[in-house]
């Protein structure tokens, strides 16, 4: 039965991704100029800048990474909260907060792209190389950023929040084998045991206790990372769990976990399939060998889609007021977009909240599906 | 032509320093929690439902035990109520061979009573009627003594002596 809702579930997400992308397609068709978008929600932009910004580029520009942490914009001033630049150039690192960008327009060779809110080469404009072109380039406007950017700032900020929150349960734990739960210890017991049983043990059986620890970092993280992802205004908002590093780091742990404890019966089945005629291994080792890699990257894809998905379509909901507001030159326009928007955008929220936990708990549960199935002892034989 | 102003590739190539810094915070995330809070809330989450188990089963003996109890209480007060009959039983009859005895004995003791009452009777009858003839023969005598004294006194006399001895006599 839960298998059915489960799969339900994943549509339902699937769906909505799908939806997201006309959205976005719908609102880029207008290619209206939206800079008092900006004002409110996310980038850093130049508001004296005559390149014309659309709600596409809004939306995108928040749901991916930056440098500098933007509040709010009053009156086009931009309230902001540097964060610590980090930056490896040519076996040199530079460390400085994104708020010198303010006053200076280039800190050490580097500026910051006021649009989308990263720091990039002053003299070429490019962004930071990955590791292949890294190492692959020669030109000197390479460099790798290291810095805390808001996605860092926000899986930061829920670590520790998650320390704070656990120090309190061990010390409610403390007080004595026989006293009832209570408090917030009371509200993280049942997440707590939820996932334990009934889908750690449930999976794992026996064996329950060697992954638990894994299992249960990954679903308080992504959670809370998830939830601070809600909260709209700083210091949440970041999308950090719908960034690809971020799952396809979530997705390699799961994979090495289960590659590194991955027992005879798990490799055989990869290699030699039992129970099947020998020519058809041709082609189902190749396929069995794909699957080793294509359920951690199936992970991580899902994560970053369904989260960031949820966060464009908010944003896209949200850009309807200035869309149909014409940037406040159409007063009713606003009223329309509002008296849209609000509805739907409350409406997504309440649902993106389900979905932070819905999320949360499948990553954790295929990771655990997946572990068992490299561990289990074989019951064919 | 690109349209936006954003680099659409950034959105799916994986960052550098993010896949660092996920790293680093998860893995130490991942290890510290592990010691510091998964494995102290584990254990005591198991020690309170051992405990909870344990007092659950504990009760359940308990309970067991009472209703033993209960059977030995009520077996006890059973044999202490026949005990008590058979006391009471006992304790009548015993009431009864002693009245019995006591009647029996006192009913001997008046027949011998009344035996000896008898005797003595007879024998204080037959020891009155020989004094008693003793008396009234030596009363005899002395009268026949008296009368024999005064003899030649007048008749009247003689009359009078005897009447004063027959009432001295009838007073004695």
């Amino acid at each position: 039965m839960r298998q059915i809702v489960l799969v339900f579930l994943l549509f339902i997400s699937a769906n909505t991704f799908a939806q997201d992308t006309t959205v976005v397609n719908h609102a880029s068709s207008h290619e209206v100029a939206v800079e008092k978008l900006d004002n409110i929600y996310g980038e850093v932009s130049h508001t004296e800048s005559a390149e014309e910004e659309s709600p596409v580029d809004v939306i995108m520009n928040h749901v991916a990474d930056a440098n500098i942490y933007h509040i709010a914009t009053i009156n086009g001033k931009h309230i902001t909260f540097g964060l610590p630049c980090i930056l490896w150039r040519n076996n040199k690192l530079s460390v400085f907060s994104s708020s010198r960008f303010h006053h200076e327009e280039v800190v050490d060779g580097f500026t910051l792209d006021h649009h989308t809110g990263k720091v990039v080469d002053a003299a070429t404009g490019k962004r930071s190389s990955d590791l292949l072109s890294y190492f692959g380039a020669t030109d000197s406007s390479k460099f790798i950023d290291f810095s805390i950017t808001k996605n860092v700032f926000t899986m930061l900020l829920g670590v520790l929040l998650l320390t704070i929150a656990f120090s309190m349960v061990v010390r409610s734990y403390k007080r004595g084998a026989n006293v009832a739960p209570k408090g917030f210890q009371a509200l993280f017991e049942p997440i707590f045991l939820y996932i334990y049983e009934d889908v750690i043990k449930q999976n794992l059986g026996k064996k329950a206790d060697k992954y638990a620890p894994y299992l249960l970092s990954l679903f308080f993280f992504i959670l809370i990372i998830n939830l601070i992802g809600l909260i709209p205004f700083f210091p949440g908002g970041a999308n950090a769990s719908g960034n690809i590093s971020f799952t396809a780091v979530l997705a390699i742990c799961t994979f090495l976990v289960i590659t590194l404890n991955g027992n005879k019966h798990y490799w055989h089945h990869i290699f030699a399939m039992p129970g099947v005629p020998k020519w058809v291994l041709i082609i189902l080792t190749p396929v069995e060998i794909a699957g080793m890699f294509v359920k951690p990257f199936a992970l991580a894809m899902r994560l970053f889609g369904n989260i960031t998905s949820g966060h464009v379509v908010i944003l896209s909901l949200v850009s309807l007021i200035f869309i149909l507001g014409k940037n406040g030159e159409s007063l009713g326009g606003a009223f329309a977009g509002s008296a849209m928007a609000v509805p739907f955008v409350l409406f997504m929220s309440a649902l993106e909240l389900l979905v932070a936990f819905l999320q949360a708990y499948i990553f954790t549960l295929l990771s655990a599906i997946f572990i068992s199935s490299a561990v289990a002892e074989d019951e064919h034989h | 032509m690109n349209l936006y102003l954003f680099d659409p590739m950034s959105l799916i190539a994986p960052d550098l320093g993010l896949v660092f810094w996920t790293t680093l915070i998860f893995v130490l995330f991942w290890t510290l929690a592990s010691k510091f809070a998964f494995k102290p809330i584990g254990e005591a989450i198991k020690k309170r439902s051992d405990s909870i188990a344990d007092a659950l089963s504990a009760a359940e003996k308990a309970k067991d035990e009472i209703k033993l109890l209960q059977n030995d209480n009520e077996n006890l007060l059973k044999q202490a109520r026949e005990e008590r009959a058979a006391m009471l039983k006992d304790a009548k009859e015993a009431k009864e061979a002693i009245i019995a005895e006591a009647q029996a004995k006192a009913a001997k003791m008046k027949d011998e009573a009344i035996g000896e009452i008898e005797k003595q009777k007879v024998t204080a009858i037959a020891d009155v009627r020989s004094k008693l003839s003793q008396e009234v023969s030596k009363m005899a005598l002395e009268i026949a003594e008296k009368v024999l004294e005064k003899e030649l006194d007048s008749t009247k006399d003689h009359q009078n002596l005897v009447n004063s001895l027959v009432d001295k006599f009838k007073l004695n």
